[in-house]
């Protein structure tokens, strides 16, 4: 029975059931649904950063330098009298577009590691797996920085190397699902009928590893922000003037920070609730979505 | 025992070979105008060394497996990692120098992290659904969510504002001074512990919930024995065997967090190292760091792996 109700679930899936789960979260998860809208609301700042924003990112006024927080300048200025709130809100802006950029590149190279060599097997899992253990007794970081070093700093760069890396390493994930979906009847009656491996991977495979596939994005997308932002302050991430939120707590601004101690705050401070709320969330989706990965991480 | 060892010991090969290989091709990655990049930005090696000389110090002259081969063999046969750039030093030396220092910072961390997260993972799992276990989780994800930059700014920042006083930066040796040395190095390792600390703190409270519910647990309640010795002797045990694991997994991140402390710390670590050599374009500083990091994470699982046997009896190597 079970069986079957993990192969028709997909495709019984109609109109109210994103209502109906949302209304889960909110009843099981008070915290997390708490965290998913403030991350929402990340999202949401991310997106009209620019029609939110009271000043330019790059607005430099000598007369306002670093202003302490007040109802003009909510988290105070700068050194060179810019607005701290308008640049953590386009800092959301960077923020989002790596961390959906990179998590959604990851989470695609997972997808398709996870299910060839999970499906598969065989030599090329196993020599697959060799490299994919040598790949992950490297630190995040340490590949980061020298792929930086070798190409340079820039935004897509940093998008393709974090979504190559966690990619890579989040693929073991999904194989371990692979595995034990590939094993199910329904995956044998579909073999047995003639079915194209393709077809199989497409309609069989890949519905039933949804929910570790969500909970991975979900949980990349925080994975990210927080690397990038340790390669911003690095000196090593999107170049400044650009406001990364990594970027605003090193360089020239690290000076200044004895005498506005609010410098440090705000962009610190957003990282921490930014990350905190997905990682919150993605466990919390992770609770509803895959029991099995409970306590996993 | 030994025949397992030894298996291990080959199982690594592939998996170091893969490593060699990553390291090489991403250092080999190098864009040809990085070249004319590198010469014109450090104005005084460029007389010393033309493009050409430049060129073949990098290898870039010969067929790809072919500098892979003299690369590999010059570190195997001879531990020759080659020389600095721009200066005259072997890179072996310094990274000699440097590795000793990042690894007692991340073993400090990974004590620090280690006795703060066990205690409070038992504590939670035994009081489950307690407030005391709502905030050691809550302030578990905290400790997952905040960046070490971050607090490492704000340890440098804000008790400087406040009373005056802010963390020596100024860097001594163990061999000099070791007490000097730990102070110093304490808040550092706190601070590179405090993700690895969240991460084992919640994965010892899962565990320990796990075994709690086994049936030689209630054996234990049974026979009498005193609640001590059923939580350490009988439950702790055996949650610990996973927690190891992860520690063991985990020994990139302390790695990786490394680079970021000793940037705030100024600490003469690996780290340091790397960043300033990415600066400088020194690629052969570049490839040492990234193998030797590489080769240390695969040696830490490999240990992690043989210590099982310590801690859980009923492990047997065939």
């Amino acid at each position: 029975m079970a069986i079957a109700d993990a192969a028709v679930r997909p495709a019984i899936r109609q109109h109210g059931a994103v209502s109906s789960f949302l209304l889960r979260l909110l009843r099981e998860k008070p915290l997390g649904a708490i965290c998913g809208a403030i991350f929402m609301l990340f999202l949401f700042c991310g997106v009209f950063a620019d029609l939110l924003a009271p000043y330019g990112m790059n607005q430099i006024n000598p007369l306002n330098r670093l202003k302490a927080p007040s109802w003009q300048f909510p988290f105070g200025t700068d050194n060179l009298g810019r607005d701290m709130l308008s640049r953590c809100l386009y800092g959301a802006q960077l923020s989002v577009i790596i961390g959906f950029c990179a998590a959604g590149l990851a989470t695609f190279v997972s997808i398709v590691l996870g299910i060839v060599t999970g499906y598969i097997g065989g030599k090329l899992d196993l020599i697959t797996q060799r490299f994919v253990d040598a790949w992950m007794s490297f630190p995040d970081l340490i590949i980061l920085i020298v792929v930086v070093a070798v190409v340079g700093p820039g935004m897509p760069q940093i998008i393709v190397t974090l979504g190559l890396l966690l990619g890579i390493g989040g693929s073991r994930i999904i194989r371990s699902a692979v595995v034990s979906v590939r094993e199910n009847m329904y995956v044998h009656a579909a073999q047995s009928i003639g079915a194209s491996t393709g077809r199989i991977l497409w309609r069989h495979i890949l519905p039933n590893v949804m929910p570790p596939i969500i909970v991975l994005f979900t949980t990349r997308v925080g994975t990210v922000i927080l690397a990038e932002s340790g390669l911003s302050f690095l000196g090593l991430g999107v170049p400044p003037p650009a406001p990364t939120w990594g970027g605003m707590l090193s360089g020239t601004g690290r000076t200044y920070m004895f005498q506005g101690p609010w410098l440090a705050l705000a962009p610190g401070l957003c990282l921490t609730v930014v990350v905190f709320t997905t990682n919150v969330f993605g466990d919390a989706l992770r609770d509803l979505l895959d029991p099995r990965m409970r306590g996993s991480r | 025992m030994q025949a397992y060892v030894l298996r291990r010991l080959l199982a690594l090969i592939p998996t170091l070979f893969f490593a060699s290989v990553i390291v090489f091709v991403t250092v080999r990655l190098i864009p040809g105008d990085v070249i004319d990049l590198m010469l014109s930005q450090n104005d005084i090696a460029a007389d010393k060394l033309s493009r050409d000389q430049l060129i073949s110090a990098l290898g870039l002259d010969k067929p790809m497996w072919e500098q892979y081969g003299r690369w590999v063999s010059a570190i195997l046969f001879h531990g020759d990692f080659g020389n600095s750039l721009w200066q005259s030093t072997s890179v072996r030396e310094l990274l000699f120098a440097r590795l000793p220092v990042t690894f007692e910072l991340g073993f400090l961390a990974l004590i620090i992290a280690v006795t703060m997260a066990v205690p409070i993972g038992v504590y939670s799992a035994i009081r489950q659904d307690t407030a005391g276990d709502y905030l050691f989780r809550s302030l578990s994800f905290l400790m997952l969510a905040v960046p070490a930059f971050w607090t490492g700014t704000m340890v440098m920042v804000l008790p400087s504002i406040w009373w005056g006083w802010s963390p020596e930066v100024k860097y001594v040796p163990f061999t000099e001074n070791p007490l000097q040395n730990l102070k110093q190095m304490l808040i550092p390792a706190f601070i590179l512990g405090t993700a690895l600390s969240a991460i084992t703190m919640r994965l010892t409270r899962t565990q320990m919930l796990e075994v709690l519910r086994q049936d030689y647990i209630r054996t234990a309640w049974a026979k009498g024995l005193n609640a001590r010795t059923v939580t350490v002797r009988h439950a702790l045990r055996n949650a610990l065997v996973p927690v190891v694991t992860l520690v063991g997994l985990q020994a990139p991140l302390l790695i990786g967090g490394a680079v970021i402390v000793e940037q705030i710390f100024v600490i003469p670590g690996m780290g340091l190292l790397l960043i300033d050599a990415v600066t400088q374009r020194d690629y052969p500083i570049i490839t040492g760091v990234f193998l030797i990091v590489g080769i240390a994470v695969m040696f830490i699982n490999l240990v992690v792996d043989l210590s099982y046997g310590l801690l859980d009896p009923r492990v047997r190597y065939r």
